[in-house]
């Protein structure tokens, strides 16, 4: 299902691309070749596919429990923030206590961010659907604040702070590509998350608040802590993706460290159904389609923001092929 | 209406049904839960189009695509669950069935002396101007009813027009429809109770499991003629049930008051005691508190009382789970919204409540060989019919589905059981194994309360029974079933004693 | 700080409010239609920031702005018909597909903007926007002349608008039928009415106004396209139905409100220099729209079947 879903949003996209004076059949090969061609490319995917994993697995936990979070951007920032903070605060602590330091600021001030908004519905029943967008606004302001205010690295200079210290850089695995550990890292955390919402009775606590809230709560089970829950793994999740972004790739903070992997990671988690494992698969294709059309970009001078509306045709593909699945697989089996 | 078929995707609900209706009677489409009596109706109200067949009406075979269609000619419809939108008022209810898109709406007036009148020539003493959500569940009835009659209908439809209200006001509403037959009126009447068919109609069709069993004339039959039609085997009318001593108090509840979610008073300060091996029936029309006292009764909302305890020891607001603990077991009125995860399979259903105890839970982990174990063991004893323990519960028929949730909550081995309204919408094969199991339970020393808006199940069952009207207790008599007209006077709110 | 100086203040914040107003009443108006018929459209954002674009590009091609806004107008009802289709047809999730429609409203606008005017005809950039139109006399009585008698035609409109929005609602057999729908659309349906044409209906309008609120803010208030140029507002519009009860009048008020926050914003970057850093005034829409809808308690007047597709 989720290949149908692509190709039909490749389908549109090669209209649209068509319409606006560009040759698809000239474009796609491209971007493939930007994606695929050898090893520094598909590293690079593999980079881009790392926050994309860590919040598209994040979010298909709190998707899991029902709540719609948009916030991973804001919640990305967040963590990106605490780290840079912490990076060049205690710059001259060793490597092998700094990053984890580094991590754990970032993940657990991603999940605070968040909380608030869980905390904001549970508490007042505002609607995280528009908290939490309201949320990434001030994150990002807050985060444009800092790089050009009270951090900046020199009041002349760019809009972005100092470096962090060396020791907080995560070690990269595979020279002479960029490749660092935070690609495992999120690899582990797809994993545990998998693990936490299909094989633990917390995680089974979470799935029924997100199906059938009512229900559980007659069951006894606390809805409110729940979502709580499910909004501070998420949310850490994110957080760890802002805080790897800054110690495995930029070294420092700037205005717009996220190109919007919040939002993508919304598509990367809802085109595998919310499975936390499988995001490490639509992680990786998105990253594909983001190196892939930045390579559009420089030779055929397509603009690369055409990636957000491949995206949301993937998702529209996407549920429209849920809704019919039962249909469309009748079709096919007469056949 | 000549051999009707609708298929759905599990289920063939209609399977060739010819029915016959004359001009001018009253005629009852009688059968079980499930039997197909409602769809058959949808069918000709155009709320579903058939697979095959066709409709004949008034000598002309007609297509009927949408409920526009079916007003239009003439054919109005009273459904179980009122289609009333409850933010508008009367007036505008009726209006709804206009279909005139682009129309300024300045008639509403004399829409509304227009209803005025027909509401005063039937005796039905309805305000076209109150809201509907101000109206009792038999003003609303009688709303739809007038809605239809504007509309001009010939032929009315009901369907299962009864089972929300009180024995008297049953007997008006028959006489009433008596009336509106001698006007003119044909009726098709569905219901799955015997008494009404032989008290109202003329002619009786009996549908089971989507086919018609018979039609007949109603003189010429009697009720359990009409039974065996109905259920294909003579149905045990009676449990057998053994009077029992009751043993010390279980639940004891003195002035409890709960608001609805809307937060007005829905239970006005109640006091009743419930004792080992007994069963106190809750009697009542539906909507007079019976929701909010289970809901807090369950722990599950906020109320105030003077004393409210459960196994000797005082309850104060507690978490439901801490209720669970003491011995408390709850089987909610609706089994879809409150009682069971429909995607869940019966497995993930049956641990619901116990997930992350042991042994379902180890060390955090789910302990899936235990839970299959113990699931496949409980859809054995309670008799679940499905394909096995991973089918998921929205695969199952409603009768399975509250076997489910029976047997999860009643291998919690309950020292009190709060049930409410166990059987609504279930089949009569499930709903007797239900009641059964009911019955076992106060055999085994537990505390039960029932409540129930079927006042059969409250007599068959109860030792006790209290009467519920508006959110307060107003009589209490044993489980005698000549006292049935005392409670059905309760019910509607009358205090004086027969 | 002598008295003078605070009533021109004042004054220009006030005159301000109305118009940074405008594009939020537009949108929250039409999702207004769309929620009280049942459907939630969150995509609001995208289909704005489609009419901003639209409306500029045949504007800047043209040099009409009656044909800019005929574009505009025709791109929103595009939008809603095809939101209709996933939500209402399909019956997928709203929630999901509003995010989508976010997604494809960020991605193509930005795709087309970059590919129409990345070539460097410059002159095709800045737009002749609506100019204000002073009403005779009224323009001319001290303090309130200016505040409300020196706006633009996209914002004299909104005088019109909401009286109209809130006719239809109360006084038409289609707002009796929209308000049904969204209540107990299955009484609505065995009623007669067509619950799904009623659904395209209100979703269609929801989105033609959220494009004018879109284009208002390329061809009114700004005078060119700006990618993302939106900035929350169609989010912020849905906080904004929600604070107005669902009523047109409530989200005219609640959008005003906003509209200070706004004007506040505009107003305290030109005067503080650099006293205040200006991200502190950027911020003030989106902490009040937090605070609105925490301050909100319950949500009575939410129509009961908002969010749920129809199934006969």
């Amino acid at each position: 299902m989720p290949v149908i879903a692509i190709v039909v949003a490749l389908l549109v996209s090669a209209v649209v691309l068509l319409v606006a004076g560009y040759d698809p059949l000239e474009a796609y090969p491209i971007m493939w070749k930007g994606a695929f061609s050898d090893q520094r490319t598909f590293s690079e995917v593999l980079l881009k596919a790392t926050p994309l994993i860590l919040l598209g697995a994040g979010l298909s936990l709190t998707f899991r429990c029902g709540i719609v979070n948009l916030g991973a951007e804001g919640q990305f920032y967040a963590g990106s923030v605490v780290a840079t903070l912490i990076g060049i605060n205690f710059a001259n602590l060793p490597s092998y206590l700094l990053i984890p330091l580094v991590l754990l600021g970032g993940a657990l001030s991603g999940a605070l961010w968040a909380m608030l908004a869980g905390y904001l519905k549970v508490r007042f029943n505002a609607s995280e659907v528009v908290t939490t967008i309201m949320l990434n606004y001030v994150a990002i302001i807050f985060t444009g604040y800092l790089v050009t205010g009270p951090m900046q690295e020199s009041k002349v200079g760019f809009p972005q702070t100092a470096q962090i210290g060396e020791a907080a850089w995560l070690p990269r695995f595979l020279p002479p590509t960029r490749l660092h550990i935070g690609f495992l890292i999120a690899l582990l955390v797809a994993l545990l998350i998998y693990i936490l919402l299909f094989k633990t009775s917390t995680g089974y606590g979470i799935r029924a608040v997100g199906i059938n809230a009512e229900a559980a709560r007659y069951a006894g089970i606390n809805v409110r802590r729940n979502i709580l829950l499910a909004m501070a793994i998420s949310g850490g999740a994110a957080g760890l993706g802002g805080a790897i972004e800054v110690t495995g790739l930029t070294y420092r903070l700037f205005q717009m460290i996220s190109p919007g992997y919040g939002f993508d990671a919304i598509a990367v988690s809802l085109l595998v159904n919310n499975n936390p494992i499988a995001t490490v698969l639509s992680g990786i294709l998105f990253g594909a389609l983001r190196s892939g059309s930045e390579m559009m970009q420089m030779n055929l001078k397509v603009p690369s923001v055409l990636v957000s509306a491949i995206q949301g045709i993937v998702i529209l593909s996407v549920v429209a092929f849920s809704v019919y699945r039962d249909k469309i697989l009748k079709w096919f089996t007469e056949r | 209406m000549e051999d009707i078929v609708k298929t759905f995707p599990d289920t063939i609900a209609n399977d060739g049904i010819t029915i016959e209706v004359r001009s001018g009677e009253v005629h009852c489409l009688l059968g079980e839960n499930g039997a197909g009596k409602t769809v058959l109706m949808s069918v000709l109200f155009g709320l579903y189009r058939p697979d095959s067949g066709r409709i004949i009406y008034k000598g002309e075979s007609i297509q009927i695509n949408s409920p526009k269609d079916a007003i239009k000619n003439r054919i109005g419809m009273v459904h179980q669950h009122f289609m009333l939108v409850p933010t508008l008022t009367v007036t505008q209810n009726v209006m709804l069935g206009q279909y005139a898109y682009t129309k300024i709406l300045n008639n509403t007036d004399k829409v509304a002396e227009r209803l005025r009148e027909m509401s005063q020539q039937f005796g039905l003493d309805i305000d076209p101007c109150a809201l509907i959500s101000e109206l009792s569940v038999g003003e609303q009835q009688r709303v739809e009813i007038l809605k239809a009659l504007y509309h001009g209908a010939d032929l009315l439809i009901l369907d299962e027009p009864t089972a929300v209200l009180t024995p008297q006001e049953t007997t008006h509403l028959l006489g009433f429809l008596r009336q509106l037959v001698d006007n003119g009126l044909t009726i098709i009447f569905i219901t799955h109770k015997l008494e009404e068919v032989m008290q109202v109609s003329d002619r009786v069709t009996v549908l089971r499991d989507g086919k018609v069993v018979a039609t007949v004339d109603t003189v010429d039959t009697d009720p359990r003629e009409l039974a065996r039609f109905m259920v294909g085997r003579d149905v045990l009318m009676e449990l057998t049930r053994e009077a029992t001593q009751p043993g010390p108090v279980v639940l004891s509840v003195k002035g409890l008051c709960v608001n609805d979610e809307r937060g007005l008073p829905a239970v006005k300060g109640v006091s009743f005691d419930v004792r080992e091996k007994e069963i106190v029936g809750i009697a009542g029309v539906s909507g007079n508190g019976q929701t909010e006292l289970a809901l807090a009764l369950a722990g599950l909302t906020e109320c105030t009382f003077d004393e409210l305890a459960l196994g000797g020891r005082p309850v104060m607001n507690v978490s439901p789970r801490k209720l669970f603990e003491t011995g408390l077991v709850h089987i909610p009125e609706d089994r879809h919204k409150m009682g069971v995860v429909l995607p869940f399979t019966i497995a993930e259903n049956i641990i619901l409540e116990d997930y992350h105890c042991q042994p379902n839970s180890h060390h955090g982990f789910l302990n899936k060989r235990y839970i299959s174990q113990h699931a496949v063991m409980l859809v054995e004893k309670f008799d679940i019919r499905a394909s096995g323990i991973n089918e998921e519960l929205e695969h199952l028929s409603g009768g399975n589905q509250q076997k489910v949730v029976m047997a999860r909550e009643l291998d919690r081995k309950p020292r009190f059981l709060l049930v409410n309204q166990p059987t609504r919408g279930i089949d009569i094969g499930a709903t007797e194994y239900i009641r059964q199991q009911i019955l076992l339970q106060r055999d085994k020393n537990c505390a039960i309360l029932l409540i129930s808006t079927d006042l059969e199940e409250i007599f068959m069952l109860s030792d006790r029974i209290l009467v519920i009207y508006e959110g307060q207790i107003i009589g209490e008599v044993p489980a005698d079933r000549k006292l049935i007209e005392q409670v059905g006077l309760w019910m509607a709110g009358q205090r004086s004693t027969v | 700080m002598d008295i003078l100086l605070l009533v021109s203040i004042a004054q220009s914040i006030l005159a301000a409010t109305w118009r940074m107003a405008t594009p939020l009443i537009y949108t929250a108006i039409g999702e207004i239609f769309t929620e009280r018929s049942g459907v939630i459209n969150i995509g609001l954002e995208g289909i704005m920031l489609i009419g901003a674009l639209s409306g500029y590009v045949v504007t800047s091609y043209t040099d009409s702005l009656f044909l800019g806004i005929s574009s505009a107008v025709l791109s929103g009802i595009i939008s809603g018909l095809l939101f209709s289709l996933f939500t209402v047809t399909i019956k997928a999730n709203q929630i999901v597909v509003g995010a989508a429609f976010n997604m494809i409203g960020t991605g193509l606008t930005g795709f087309i903007y970059r590919t129409l005017y990345s070539g460097g005809s410059t002159d095709k950039l800045v737009l002749d926007t609506f100019p204000s139109i002073k009403i005779p006399l009224l323009s001319d009585i001290p303090f309130f002349g200016e505040i409300l008698f020196q706006q633009n035609l996209m914002v004299y409109a909104t005088v019109v608008l909401v009286p109209l929005a809130a006719f239809i609602l109360s006084k038409t057999a289609f707002g009796l039928y929209v308000k049904a729908v969204g209540e107990h659309p299955k009484a609505a349906d065995t009623s007669g009415i067509n619950v799904t044409l009623i659904r395209y209906i209100s979703t269609t309008i929801g989105a033609t106004l959220a494009a004018l609120g879109g284009a208002y803010l390329s061809m009114a208030h700004a005078n060119q396209f700006v990618e993302g140029i939106a900035t929350g507002r169609g989010f912020i519009a849905l906080a904004v139905v929600v604070f107005g009860r669902w009523s047109p009048w409530g989200a005219m008020g609640a959008s005003l409100l906003f509209g200070v926050f706004y004007a506040l914003q505009l107003r305290l970057q030109a005067m503080s220099g650099n006293v205040i850093p200006y991200q502190f005034l950027q911020v003030l829409p989106y902490l009040a729209t937090l605070i609105v809808l925490v301050s909100l308690k319950g949500r009575g007047a939410e129509p009961k079947a908002l969010g749920k597709p129809y199934k006969a």
